[in-house]
């Protein structure tokens, strides 16, 4: 029982200080944000994996699989194309100082 | 004796994860709060790994490397038009982890409060991954994004919810059965699409944020089923993240959640009635008719304004600011309108550029990007204006502009702009309407009424380069179209705006 409390309380300290750090997230990075924590969201790996840490039927296996395989497109694609769309806002940087120079010419 | 240790490695990482979200606040750290939070993830399932022996590591390790190949494949591929359909489908896959591990769980015999959350993740994973289907599906255009609403659409929503009800209480009294359960998952798969079929266009950020809220949630219960608090704790981060996104989403449409799901979304039958009269009304007073059929009263208003516009056309000719003047892409009969938006942007000293779904419909943020960059050669004071609900999800033409490789700093927030909108001398529309549509103010008992919009008719001068006439998404007519100062430049925006910049020189 206290484990399950543990992990109520667990869920309602994550919960706040999620909003309170979210709350904070400039507009332009809620594409960004949303896909990183729609990555995030597959740490139902976690629970994937511990299904497979006693004997699985083969019913269990077979569910395991397609729940591992899911989550791990979801994790691996949300993080990439987090980063692709992160790095496009780094790119805005040198197309500033490089605009920046073209105004500054003749 | 090893719970202290575990307790510590687990809060660690947390903490990582956590310290990966504070980071979004600035877009150059932001690429390095993504990194910690995907450190973060690896460093648990390191820990999973660790803890707990593996049955079967090869179909593990397939399945693993199966997965992570499509993700990344697909990842590298997307175009960022496409980001939000991708984002919907990925919260789809994270909904069919989370119910099938509920469901196997639920199999095995879990107990108590374990069985409860197992139910509780099961029925919302099953939700989000129905849902997040069908709104990938409308996003990437391969289902009609308007929405469908079924007949008894509130009958069905109150017999899936009562399904659920019977069948969640069937599971938890008595041990889960293979048949009780997939019904279980049958029905709240149903529940799903019958809400997401019938959301679309302009509603999207608001389903998609709530998805995202959903997919967390859904984790986070599956979290109590196997008792893992790393997975509780990402699940909540995640449903914090959600939930909050959505709260700005319809803070930006002026909109409840609850309406998405029971009231009927988009066009209010007697509010869009009700505008096309109101904006018949109007068009009496400008130089300009009616391209569609609106019946016979108005097809009257058409020939009255056509008589008024063959009369007008000398004052036209003279007095550019005393009505709306238009150039259509290709068919070369209102050459004037490019002209003139040549000339308007040629004096103006301050542009503000309003993005909206409509640019990457057009995919013209490229010539949107490339026209602020000229006008800013040419020593202007050129910003961008971000409406929270342009696009189809939260900061979508954020992406498309910073793609485009546009500067974030001149992407100014709605609160920011508004005030700077009396001082601009131009205001360039691409592909946006109804958050810049004056109604939205001027008007009560339309959907839009009381939504926060940009307030562009402040401007001396506007251009709008939108494809037609027509209102937005949500069918109000807008007046801003048919201004003095307003220059409307229909048909396909990038061409619109190439021809403005080759203008330019």
């Amino acid at each position: 029982m206290t484990e399950i409390l543990v992990l109520i309380l667990v869920f309602v300290l994550a919960f706040i200080a999620g909003r309170v750090l979210i709350s904070r997230v400039p507009q332009m990075l809620h594409t960004p944000l949303m896909s990183m924590t729609n990555a995030l969201s597959a740490v139902t790996v976690l629970g994937a994996l511990v299904l497979f840490s006693v004997e699985t039927t083969l019913t269990e296996a077979g569910l395991g699989a397609i729940a591992l395989v899911m989550v791990a497109f979801n994790l691996v694609g949300g993080f990439a194309i987090t980063d692709r769309m992160l790095r496009l806002f780094h790119k805005g940087d040198s197309a500033q100082r490089s605009s920046e120079v073209r105004t500054t010419g003749p | 004796m090893e719970r202290l240790p575990h307790a510590l490695t687990d809060l660690g990482i947390v903490l990582l994860l956590l310290a990966g979200v504070f980071a979004f606040r600035a877009p150059r750290r932001a690429r390095v709060g993504n990194g910690a939070a995907a450190f973060a993830i690896l460093g648990s399932i390191i820990l999973v790994l660790t803890r707990n022996p593996i049955c079967r590591p090869g179909t593990v390790a397939a399945a693993a490397i199966v997965g992570s190949l499509a993700g990344w494949l697909s990842a590298s591929r997307a175009k960022m038009t496409g980001i939000p359909s991708i984002v919907a489908f990925q919260h789809g896959a994270g909904g069919i982890a989370a119910f099938l591990v509920s469901s196997v769980e639920l199999l095995r015999g879990v107990t108590g409060v374990a069985r409860a959350a197992g139910i509780l993740g099961l029925v919302v994973g099953a939700g989000t991954f129905s849902a997040s289907f069908i709104a990938s599906a409308k996003l990437a255009g391969r289902l009609k994004g308007a929405p469908t609403s079924l007949k008894h659409h509130g009958v069905l929503v109150g017999v899936c919810c009562a399904a659920i009800a019977a069948l969640a209480a069937i599971v938890a009294a008595t041990s889960a059965s293979a048949p009780v359960l997939t019904l279980l998952v049958a029905t709240s798969a149903t529940l799903g699409v019958v809400i997401s079929i019938r959301v679309g266009g302009a509603d999207m950020p608001v389903l998609i944020s709530f998805l995202n809220a959903t997919a967390g949630l859904a984790a986070a219960f599956c979290g109590i089923t196997v008792g893992s608090r790393l997975l509780v704790a990402c699940g909540a981060t995640v449903a914090a993240s959600g939930s909050v996104l959505t709260q700005i989403m319809c803070r930006g449409m002026n909109r409840g959640l609850l309406s998405l799901v029971v009231q009927r979304t988009g066009v209010c039958g007697a509010a869009a009635e009700e505008s096309r009269t109101a904006a018949a009304a109007a068009v009496l007073s400008a130089a300009r008719a009616f391209d569609a059929p609106v019946g016979e009263q108005h097809a009257q208003a058409k020939r009255l304004t056509s008589t008024e516009a063959v009369a007008g056309a000398a004052d036209v000719g003279e007095a550019p600011d005393t009505a709306p003047h238009e150039g259509t892409v290709g068919d070369g009969v209102a050459r004037d309108g490019f002209e003139e938006s040549v000339a308007v942007a040629r004096d103006a000293m301050r542009v503000i550029v309003v993005p909206g779904y409509g640019m990457a419909l057009a995919d013209a943020q490229s010539e949107v990007v490339e026209l602020a960059d000229k006008l800013s050669a040419f020593g202007k004071d050129v910003k961008f204006a971000m409406h929270p609900v342009a696009g189809r999800m939260p900061g979508h033409m954020h992406v498309l502009l910073a793609e485009a490789e546009a500067d974030y700093e001149k992407m100014i927030p709605l609160e920011t702009i508004n005030p700077r909108f009396s001082d601009a001398d131009l205001v360039v529309i691409v592909g946006a309407c109804d958050v810049v549509n004056p109604a939205a103010t001027t008007r009560s008992g339309t959907p839009i009424s009381g939504m926060p919009i940009l307030k562009a008719h402040e401007a001396k001068r506007v251009i709008v380069c939108n494809l037609d006439r027509k209102p937005g998404y949500s069918g109000v007519e807008n007046p801003l179209y048919d201004m003095p100062g307003t220059i409307l430049l229909l048909g396909d925006a990038k061409e619109s705006l190439r021809r403005v910049i080759d203008g330019l020189g």
